[in-house]
Protein backbone atom coordinates (compact mmCIF):
# COMPACT_ATOMS: atom_id res chain seq x y z
CA UNK A 1 0.00 0.00 0.00
CA UNK A 2 2.29 2.70 0.91
CA UNK A 3 5.65 1.81 -0.20
CA UNK A 4 8.15 4.76 -0.65
CA UNK A 5 7.86 5.54 3.03
CA UNK A 6 10.53 6.68 4.45
CA UNK A 7 10.13 4.21 7.39
CA UNK A 8 10.92 1.15 6.20
CA UNK A 9 7.49 -1.24 7.42
CA UNK A 10 8.17 -4.71 8.14
CA UNK A 11 5.34 -6.99 7.18
CA UNK A 12 4.47 -10.07 9.59
CA UNK A 13 3.15 -12.86 8.87
CA UNK A 14 0.80 -13.29 11.74
CA UNK A 15 -2.37 -16.01 10.70
CA UNK A 16 -1.13 -18.86 8.71
CA UNK A 17 -3.26 -19.47 5.60
CA UNK A 18 -5.27 -22.59 7.83
CA UNK A 19 -6.51 -19.80 10.40
CA UNK A 20 -7.91 -17.83 8.26
CA UNK A 21 -9.49 -20.13 6.00
CA UNK A 22 -11.17 -21.79 8.91
CA UNK A 23 -11.71 -19.01 10.90
CA UNK A 24 -14.31 -17.55 8.01
CA UNK A 25 -15.38 -20.88 7.28
CA UNK A 26 -16.40 -21.01 11.14
CA UNK A 27 -18.03 -17.53 11.20
CA UNK A 28 -19.97 -18.37 8.39
CA UNK A 29 -21.06 -22.07 10.31
CA UNK A 30 -21.72 -20.07 13.73
CA UNK A 31 -23.81 -17.26 12.22
CA UNK A 32 -25.71 -20.37 10.76
CA UNK A 33 -25.71 -22.66 13.18
CA UNK A 34 -27.02 -19.79 16.03
CA UNK A 35 -30.04 -18.42 13.75
CA UNK A 36 -31.24 -21.38 12.88
CA UNK A 37 -30.60 -22.59 16.40
CA UNK A 38 -32.80 -19.88 17.59
CA UNK A 39 -35.99 -20.52 15.02
CA UNK A 40 -35.58 -24.28 16.54
CA UNK A 41 -35.86 -23.07 20.23
CA UNK A 42 -38.79 -20.50 19.69
CA UNK A 43 -40.72 -24.20 18.76
CA UNK A 44 -40.81 -25.19 22.15
CA UNK A 45 -38.84 -22.90 24.43
CA UNK A 46 -37.91 -23.55 27.93
CA UNK A 47 -36.77 -20.51 29.38
CA UNK A 48 -39.88 -17.53 29.70
CA UNK A 49 -38.54 -15.98 26.26
CA UNK A 50 -38.72 -16.47 22.53
CA UNK A 51 -35.90 -15.10 20.25
CA UNK A 52 -37.80 -12.38 17.77
CA UNK A 53 -37.84 -14.46 15.01
CA UNK A 54 -36.30 -11.19 12.85
CA UNK A 55 -33.00 -13.07 13.80
CA UNK A 56 -34.03 -16.27 13.21
CA UNK A 57 -33.25 -18.18 9.85
CA UNK A 58 -35.29 -20.43 8.16
CA UNK A 59 -38.71 -19.27 8.38
CA UNK A 60 -40.53 -21.77 9.95
CA UNK A 61 -39.30 -24.95 11.48
CA UNK A 62 -38.58 -27.26 9.13
CA UNK A 63 -36.49 -24.98 7.45
CA UNK A 64 -34.40 -23.87 10.63
CA UNK A 65 -34.04 -27.63 11.10
CA UNK A 66 -32.99 -28.17 7.73
CA UNK A 67 -30.33 -25.22 8.15
CA UNK A 68 -28.97 -26.47 11.23
CA UNK A 69 -28.37 -30.11 10.20
CA UNK A 70 -26.75 -28.96 7.04
CA UNK A 71 -24.12 -26.32 8.52
CA UNK A 72 -23.78 -28.88 11.30
CA UNK A 73 -21.50 -30.88 8.97
CA UNK A 74 -19.52 -27.10 7.86
CA UNK A 75 -18.95 -26.67 11.37
CA UNK A 76 -17.55 -30.06 12.50
CA UNK A 77 -15.79 -30.68 9.52
CA UNK A 78 -14.18 -26.96 9.92
CA UNK A 79 -13.16 -27.41 13.24
CA UNK A 80 -11.80 -30.88 13.03
CA UNK A 81 -9.29 -29.30 10.38
CA UNK A 82 -8.69 -26.18 13.03
CA UNK A 83 -8.41 -27.74 16.10
CA UNK A 84 -5.99 -31.05 14.42
CA UNK A 85 -3.71 -28.39 12.74
CA UNK A 86 -3.99 -26.26 16.30
CA UNK A 87 -2.45 -29.27 18.30
CA UNK A 88 -0.50 -30.93 15.63
CA UNK A 89 1.87 -27.60 14.37
CA UNK A 90 1.90 -26.11 18.07
CA UNK A 91 -0.04 -22.96 17.27
CA UNK A 92 -2.31 -23.63 20.11
CA UNK A 93 0.76 -24.34 22.56
CA UNK A 94 2.53 -21.16 20.71
CA UNK A 95 -0.44 -18.68 20.79
CA UNK A 96 -2.65 -19.52 23.67
CA UNK A 97 -0.45 -20.47 26.38
CA UNK A 98 0.57 -20.39 29.04
CA UNK A 99 -2.37 -19.00 31.03
CA UNK A 100 -2.92 -18.57 34.45
CA UNK A 101 -6.26 -17.17 36.10
CA UNK A 102 -4.14 -14.15 37.69
CA UNK A 103 -3.16 -13.08 34.23
CA UNK A 104 -6.76 -13.40 32.81
CA UNK A 105 -8.42 -11.29 35.55
CA UNK A 106 -5.07 -8.41 34.98
CA UNK A 107 -5.62 -8.01 31.39
CA UNK A 108 -9.47 -8.58 31.52
CA UNK A 109 -9.32 -5.62 33.85
CA UNK A 110 -7.41 -3.62 31.96
CA UNK A 111 -9.90 -3.96 28.56
CA UNK A 112 -12.25 -3.09 30.79
CA UNK A 113 -10.73 0.40 31.62
CA UNK A 114 -9.93 0.26 28.24
CA UNK A 115 -5.79 0.80 28.24
CA UNK A 116 -4.83 -2.92 27.21
CA UNK A 117 -2.67 -2.77 24.62
CA UNK A 118 -2.54 -4.20 21.02
CA UNK A 119 0.41 -2.84 19.64
CA UNK A 120 2.19 -6.83 18.80
CA UNK A 121 -0.98 -8.63 17.06
CA UNK A 122 0.97 -11.52 16.95
CA UNK A 123 0.60 -11.81 20.53
CA UNK A 124 -2.50 -12.70 22.15
CA UNK A 125 -3.07 -11.03 25.63
CA UNK A 126 -4.60 -13.14 28.15
CA UNK A 127 -8.01 -12.37 27.98
CA UNK A 128 -7.86 -13.10 24.06
CA UNK A 129 -5.94 -16.31 25.00
CA UNK A 130 -8.53 -17.39 27.32
CA UNK A 131 -12.14 -15.88 25.35
CA UNK A 132 -10.74 -18.26 21.90
CA UNK A 133 -9.57 -20.99 24.19
CA UNK A 134 -12.98 -20.89 25.69
CA UNK A 135 -15.01 -20.07 22.18
CA UNK A 136 -13.50 -23.75 21.39
CA UNK A 137 -14.41 -25.12 24.25
CA UNK A 138 -17.97 -23.97 23.94
CA UNK A 139 -17.41 -25.38 20.60
CA UNK A 140 -16.70 -28.66 21.70
CA UNK A 141 -19.70 -28.70 24.29
CA UNK A 142 -22.20 -27.47 21.42
CA UNK A 143 -21.22 -30.33 19.37
CA UNK A 144 -21.27 -33.46 21.74
CA UNK A 145 -24.43 -31.85 23.42
CA UNK A 146 -26.01 -31.59 19.96
CA UNK A 147 -25.01 -34.92 18.90
CA UNK A 148 -26.85 -36.27 22.34
CA UNK A 149 -30.07 -34.02 21.42
CA UNK A 150 -30.01 -35.35 17.62
CA UNK A 151 -29.14 -39.16 18.62
CA UNK A 152 -30.60 -39.84 22.21
CA UNK A 153 -31.08 -43.20 21.33
CA UNK A 154 -27.93 -44.15 18.74
CA UNK A 155 -25.48 -41.81 21.48
CA UNK A 156 -27.39 -42.18 24.33
CA UNK A 157 -23.48 -42.81 25.75
CA UNK A 158 -22.97 -39.21 24.95
CA UNK A 159 -26.89 -37.97 26.31
CA UNK A 160 -25.96 -39.52 29.53
CA UNK A 161 -22.86 -37.46 30.09
CA UNK A 162 -25.18 -34.45 30.10
CA UNK A 163 -27.80 -35.61 32.45
CA UNK A 164 -29.94 -37.09 29.50
CA UNK A 165 -32.20 -35.41 26.74
CA UNK A 166 -33.74 -32.46 28.96
CA UNK A 167 -30.39 -31.77 30.23
CA UNK A 168 -28.47 -31.71 27.09
CA UNK A 169 -31.26 -29.30 25.38
CA UNK A 170 -30.77 -26.61 28.38
CA UNK A 171 -26.06 -27.45 28.31
CA UNK A 172 -26.56 -26.67 24.34
CA UNK A 173 -28.53 -23.38 25.06
CA UNK A 174 -26.20 -22.09 27.52
CA UNK A 175 -22.87 -22.98 25.69
CA UNK A 176 -24.50 -21.74 22.75
CA UNK A 177 -25.02 -18.49 25.00
CA UNK A 178 -21.79 -18.01 26.09
CA UNK A 179 -20.34 -18.36 22.60
CA UNK A 180 -22.81 -15.64 21.41
CA UNK A 181 -21.50 -13.79 24.27
CA UNK A 182 -17.90 -14.35 23.24
CA UNK A 183 -18.50 -13.51 19.34
CA UNK A 184 -20.43 -10.58 20.03
CA UNK A 185 -17.32 -9.24 22.59
CA UNK A 186 -15.12 -10.41 19.77
CA UNK A 187 -16.64 -8.12 17.10
CA UNK A 188 -16.54 -5.70 19.58
CA UNK A 189 -13.01 -5.88 19.88
CA UNK A 190 -12.78 -5.91 16.56
CA UNK A 191 -14.26 -2.48 15.93
CA UNK A 192 -12.24 -1.20 18.55
CA UNK A 193 -9.05 -2.19 17.26
CA UNK A 194 -9.55 -2.57 13.24
CA UNK A 195 -6.39 -3.57 11.88
CA UNK A 196 -7.25 -6.93 13.08
CA UNK A 197 -9.67 -7.22 10.57
CA UNK A 198 -7.63 -7.02 7.35
CA UNK A 199 -4.93 -8.97 9.00
CA UNK A 200 -7.60 -11.96 9.84
CA UNK A 201 -7.92 -11.96 5.93
CA UNK A 202 -4.70 -11.04 4.33
CA UNK A 203 -2.68 -12.74 7.38
CA UNK A 204 -0.17 -9.82 7.44
CA UNK A 205 0.16 -7.30 9.69
CA UNK A 206 3.25 -4.09 9.97
CA UNK A 207 5.40 -4.87 12.93
CA UNK A 208 5.41 -2.16 15.10
CA UNK A 209 9.02 -0.56 15.47
CA UNK B 1 4.96 -0.80 27.93
CA UNK B 2 2.90 1.77 28.04
CA UNK B 3 4.95 4.24 27.01
CA UNK B 4 6.28 2.69 24.16
CA UNK B 5 2.35 2.77 22.69
CA UNK B 6 2.32 6.06 23.10
CA UNK B 7 5.80 6.62 21.24
CA UNK B 8 4.43 4.13 18.36
CA UNK B 9 1.27 6.22 18.38
CA UNK B 10 2.88 9.78 17.99
CA UNK B 11 5.75 8.65 15.91
CA UNK B 12 3.33 7.83 12.43
CA UNK B 13 0.14 9.96 13.91
CA UNK B 14 -1.06 10.51 10.29
CA UNK B 15 -0.49 8.04 7.55
CA UNK B 16 -1.78 5.93 10.81
CA UNK B 17 -4.69 7.63 10.78
CA UNK B 18 -5.94 7.39 6.87
CA UNK B 19 -5.41 3.75 7.56
CA UNK B 20 -7.73 3.46 10.20
CA UNK B 21 -10.06 5.42 8.74
CA UNK B 22 -10.04 3.72 5.35
CA UNK B 23 -10.29 0.10 7.79
CA UNK B 24 -12.92 1.48 9.78
CA UNK B 25 -14.53 2.31 6.50
CA UNK B 26 -14.24 -1.47 5.08
CA UNK B 27 -15.51 -1.97 8.54
CA UNK B 28 -18.73 -0.80 8.40
CA UNK B 29 -19.19 -1.53 5.08
CA UNK B 30 -18.70 -4.91 6.26
CA UNK B 31 -20.87 -4.89 8.88
CA UNK B 32 -23.67 -3.70 6.18
CA UNK B 33 -23.00 -6.57 4.53
CA UNK B 34 -23.57 -8.77 7.05
CA UNK B 35 -26.65 -6.87 8.07
CA UNK B 36 -28.26 -7.27 4.46
CA UNK B 37 -27.51 -11.03 4.65
CA UNK B 38 -29.19 -11.42 7.80
CA UNK B 39 -32.18 -9.22 7.13
CA UNK B 40 -33.09 -10.97 3.62
CA UNK B 41 -32.62 -14.39 5.58
CA UNK B 42 -36.30 -15.14 4.59
CA UNK B 43 -35.77 -14.90 0.97
CA UNK B 44 -32.46 -16.88 1.24
CA UNK B 45 -34.08 -19.78 2.17
CA UNK B 46 -37.08 -19.36 -0.52
CA UNK B 47 -33.99 -18.98 -2.73
CA UNK B 48 -34.28 -22.04 -5.71
CA UNK B 49 -30.52 -23.44 -5.25
CA UNK B 50 -30.56 -22.89 -1.57
CA UNK B 51 -33.76 -25.16 -1.75
CA UNK B 52 -32.51 -28.08 -3.49
CA UNK B 53 -29.12 -27.39 -1.40
CA UNK B 54 -31.18 -28.01 1.69
CA UNK B 55 -33.49 -30.84 0.43
CA UNK B 56 -29.80 -32.33 -1.28
CA UNK B 57 -28.62 -32.20 2.51
CA UNK B 58 -31.21 -33.67 4.51
CA UNK B 59 -31.69 -36.23 1.95
CA UNK B 60 -27.94 -37.14 2.66
CA UNK B 61 -28.51 -36.86 6.47
CA UNK B 62 -31.33 -39.71 6.08
CA UNK B 63 -28.44 -41.86 5.04
CA UNK B 64 -25.92 -40.97 7.64
CA UNK B 65 -28.62 -41.55 10.03
CA UNK B 66 -29.35 -45.18 8.68
CA UNK B 67 -25.76 -45.73 8.82
CA UNK B 68 -25.67 -44.52 12.32
CA UNK B 69 -29.06 -46.64 13.27
CA UNK B 70 -27.91 -49.83 15.48
CA UNK B 71 -30.49 -52.39 14.77
CA UNK B 72 -29.96 -53.73 18.09
CA UNK B 73 -29.24 -50.59 19.92
CA UNK B 74 -32.02 -50.16 22.06
CA UNK B 75 -33.63 -46.61 23.38
CA UNK B 76 -33.51 -46.13 27.13
CA UNK B 77 -36.70 -47.31 29.31
CA UNK B 78 -37.90 -46.02 32.79
CA UNK B 79 -39.83 -46.98 35.10
CA UNK B 80 -43.74 -46.41 35.92
CA UNK B 81 -42.85 -43.54 38.20
CA UNK B 82 -41.20 -41.28 35.32
CA UNK B 83 -44.17 -41.59 33.32
CA UNK B 84 -45.09 -37.98 32.18
CA UNK B 85 -48.87 -36.52 33.46
CA UNK B 86 -50.70 -35.79 31.35
CA UNK B 87 -49.08 -36.91 28.68
CA UNK B 88 -49.55 -34.59 25.96
CA UNK B 89 -51.85 -34.40 22.84
CA UNK B 90 -50.14 -33.31 19.86
CA UNK B 91 -51.50 -33.43 16.13
CA UNK B 92 -51.73 -31.19 12.80
CA UNK B 93 -55.18 -30.53 14.91
CA UNK B 94 -56.86 -29.24 17.82
CA UNK B 95 -57.34 -31.62 20.09
CA UNK B 96 -61.56 -31.10 19.98
CA UNK B 97 -60.73 -32.05 16.02
CA UNK B 98 -59.55 -35.44 17.12
CA UNK B 99 -60.75 -38.20 14.31
CA UNK B 100 -63.11 -41.04 15.61
CA UNK B 101 -62.84 -44.30 14.40
CA UNK B 102 -65.52 -46.87 14.98
CA UNK B 103 -64.18 -49.86 16.47
CA UNK B 104 -66.90 -52.10 15.18
CA UNK B 105 -66.13 -51.89 11.45
CA UNK B 106 -62.73 -51.35 11.79
CA UNK B 107 -59.97 -53.48 9.72
CA UNK B 108 -56.82 -53.12 9.51
CA UNK B 109 -55.51 -53.37 5.69
CA UNK B 110 -52.72 -54.60 4.22
CA UNK B 111 -51.19 -53.83 0.71
CA UNK B 112 -47.81 -53.99 -1.66
CA UNK B 113 -45.44 -56.44 -0.83
CA UNK B 114 -47.10 -58.59 1.62
CA UNK B 115 -48.24 -61.96 1.34
CA UNK B 116 -51.35 -62.60 2.74
CA UNK B 117 -53.41 -59.06 2.82
CA UNK B 118 -56.43 -60.31 4.70
CA UNK B 119 -57.92 -57.56 6.79
CA UNK B 120 -57.38 -57.54 10.96
CA UNK B 121 -59.75 -57.07 13.40
CA UNK B 122 -59.33 -55.64 16.55
CA UNK B 123 -60.33 -58.35 18.63
CA UNK B 124 -57.87 -60.49 16.09
CA UNK B 125 -54.98 -57.92 16.85
CA UNK B 126 -55.75 -57.82 20.54
CA UNK B 127 -55.24 -61.76 20.35
CA UNK B 128 -51.47 -61.62 18.99
CA UNK B 129 -49.05 -61.69 21.89
CA UNK B 130 -48.94 -58.38 23.96
CA UNK B 131 -45.39 -56.50 25.07
CA UNK B 132 -45.28 -53.49 26.61
CA UNK B 133 -42.68 -50.11 26.92
CA UNK B 134 -41.95 -47.37 29.22
CA UNK B 135 -40.11 -45.03 26.81
CA UNK B 136 -39.63 -41.05 25.81
CA UNK B 137 -41.31 -39.24 23.01
CA UNK B 138 -39.10 -36.81 21.75
CA UNK B 139 -41.13 -34.34 19.23
CA UNK B 140 -39.03 -32.49 16.55
CA UNK B 141 -40.15 -29.58 17.98
CA UNK B 142 -38.01 -30.46 21.24
CA UNK B 143 -40.24 -31.05 24.12
CA UNK B 144 -40.07 -34.80 25.31
CA UNK B 145 -42.53 -37.02 27.69
CA UNK B 146 -42.25 -40.63 28.94
CA UNK B 147 -45.32 -42.56 28.14
CA UNK B 148 -46.29 -46.57 28.84
CA UNK B 149 -47.53 -48.10 25.51
CA UNK B 150 -48.50 -51.69 25.09
CA UNK B 151 -49.04 -54.04 21.64
CA UNK B 152 -47.36 -56.64 19.26
CA UNK B 153 -43.89 -56.16 18.26
CA UNK B 154 -43.80 -54.96 14.85
CA UNK B 155 -41.10 -57.42 13.02
CA UNK B 156 -43.59 -60.08 14.78
CA UNK B 157 -46.31 -59.12 12.75
CA UNK B 158 -44.39 -58.41 9.72
CA UNK B 159 -43.55 -62.14 9.54
CA UNK B 160 -47.14 -63.31 10.38
CA UNK B 161 -48.53 -61.65 7.64
CA UNK B 162 -45.71 -62.59 5.10
CA UNK B 163 -44.46 -59.11 4.56
CA UNK B 164 -41.10 -59.03 2.59
CA UNK B 165 -38.28 -57.40 4.64
CA UNK B 166 -36.34 -56.75 1.83
CA UNK B 167 -38.40 -54.37 0.86
CA UNK B 168 -37.22 -50.06 1.61
CA UNK B 169 -39.92 -49.20 3.14
CA UNK B 170 -43.25 -49.31 5.72
CA UNK B 171 -45.82 -47.08 4.83
CA UNK B 172 -49.12 -45.90 6.73
CA UNK B 173 -52.52 -44.47 6.26
CA UNK B 174 -54.30 -43.01 8.87
CA UNK B 175 -58.06 -41.86 9.51
CA UNK B 176 -56.93 -38.47 10.32
CA UNK B 177 -55.93 -38.23 6.18
CA UNK B 178 -51.92 -38.43 8.23
CA UNK B 179 -49.33 -40.51 6.23
CA UNK B 180 -45.81 -41.54 6.80
CA UNK B 181 -43.27 -44.06 5.95
CA UNK B 182 -40.39 -45.67 7.90
CA UNK B 183 -37.12 -47.48 7.11
CA UNK B 184 -37.31 -51.26 6.68
CA UNK B 185 -34.26 -51.30 9.64
CA UNK B 186 -36.46 -49.25 12.17
CA UNK B 187 -39.58 -51.74 11.38
CA UNK B 188 -37.96 -54.61 12.04
CA UNK B 189 -36.26 -53.14 15.53
CA UNK B 190 -37.12 -55.05 18.45
CA UNK B 191 -38.64 -51.76 20.06
CA UNK B 192 -40.71 -51.13 17.42
CA UNK B 193 -44.36 -51.50 18.44
CA UNK B 194 -48.09 -51.96 17.11
CA UNK B 195 -49.66 -50.48 19.93
CA UNK B 196 -53.39 -50.89 21.13
CA UNK B 197 -52.96 -49.71 24.83
CA UNK B 198 -51.88 -46.59 26.98
CA UNK B 199 -50.65 -46.36 30.02
CA UNK B 200 -52.33 -49.59 30.59
CA UNK B 201 -55.65 -48.37 29.18
CA UNK B 202 -57.56 -48.95 25.47
CA UNK B 203 -55.46 -46.03 23.91
CA UNK B 204 -57.75 -43.70 23.77
CA UNK B 205 -58.57 -41.25 20.62
CA UNK B 206 -56.43 -38.55 21.17
CA UNK B 207 -53.72 -40.69 21.53
CA UNK B 208 -54.48 -42.53 18.09
CA UNK B 209 -57.41 -45.31 18.68
CA UNK B 210 -57.34 -47.53 17.48
CA UNK B 211 -53.69 -47.95 17.41
CA UNK B 212 -50.08 -46.10 16.73
CA UNK B 213 -47.22 -47.49 15.59
CA UNK B 214 -44.80 -46.72 18.77
CA UNK B 215 -41.18 -46.27 17.17
CA UNK B 216 -38.38 -45.17 20.29
CA UNK B 217 -35.68 -44.81 17.94
CA UNK B 218 -37.80 -41.77 15.82
CA UNK B 219 -39.34 -38.48 16.65
CA UNK B 220 -43.16 -38.24 17.40
CA UNK B 221 -43.79 -37.32 14.15
CA UNK B 222 -42.70 -40.76 12.52
CA UNK B 223 -44.78 -42.54 15.14
CA UNK B 224 -48.36 -42.62 13.15
CA UNK B 225 -51.63 -42.74 15.28
CA UNK B 226 -55.52 -43.96 13.81
CA UNK B 227 -53.43 -46.37 11.10
CA UNK B 228 -56.35 -47.68 8.63
CA UNK B 229 -53.89 -49.07 6.53
CA UNK B 230 -49.75 -50.41 5.77
CA UNK B 231 -48.17 -50.94 3.00
CA UNK B 232 -44.70 -52.55 2.18
CA UNK B 233 -42.91 -50.86 -1.03
CA UNK B 234 -39.77 -50.25 -2.59
CA UNK B 235 -40.74 -47.05 -3.69
CA UNK B 236 -40.12 -43.52 -1.27
CA UNK B 237 -43.36 -42.63 0.51
CA UNK B 238 -42.54 -39.54 2.00
CA UNK B 239 -45.45 -38.12 4.54
CA UNK B 240 -47.35 -35.53 5.72
CA UNK B 241 -44.90 -33.14 7.44
CA UNK B 242 -42.04 -35.45 5.09
CA UNK B 243 -43.41 -33.95 2.10
CA UNK B 244 -43.28 -30.53 3.32
CA UNK B 245 -39.52 -30.39 4.47
CA UNK B 246 -39.22 -31.93 7.79
CA UNK B 247 -35.85 -34.94 7.56
CA UNK B 248 -37.67 -38.34 6.55
CA UNK B 249 -35.49 -40.03 8.50
CA UNK B 250 -35.80 -38.13 11.82
CA UNK B 251 -34.15 -40.81 13.45
CA UNK B 252 -33.35 -40.37 17.78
Amino acid sequence: METGQQNRTDWVKIHPPVVRITHWINALAILIMVTSGWRIYNASPFFPFRIPSELTLGGWLAGALQWHFAAMWLLVLNGIVYVTYGIVSGHFRRKLLPLTPRAIFHDVLEALRGKLAHEDLSVYNAAQRAAYLAIIACGIVLVFSGLAIWKPVQLQEITAIFGGYEGARIVHFLAMALLVFIVLTHIVMVILVPRTLPTMLTGRTRRAS
Amino acid sequence: MKKRTMETSLADHSPKLIRSIERRLFLRQGLSLGALVLLSGCELTDDEGVQSLLKGMSRWNDGAQAWLFGPNKLAPEFPESAITKPFPFNAFYREDEVTLVDAKDYELELEGMIREKKPWTLPELYALPQTSQITRHICVEGWSAIGKWSGVRFSDFLARVGADTSAKYVGFKCADDYYTSIDMATALHPQTLLTFRFADQILPPKYGFPMKLRIPTKLGFKNPKHIMAMFVTNEYPGGYWEDQGYNWFSGS
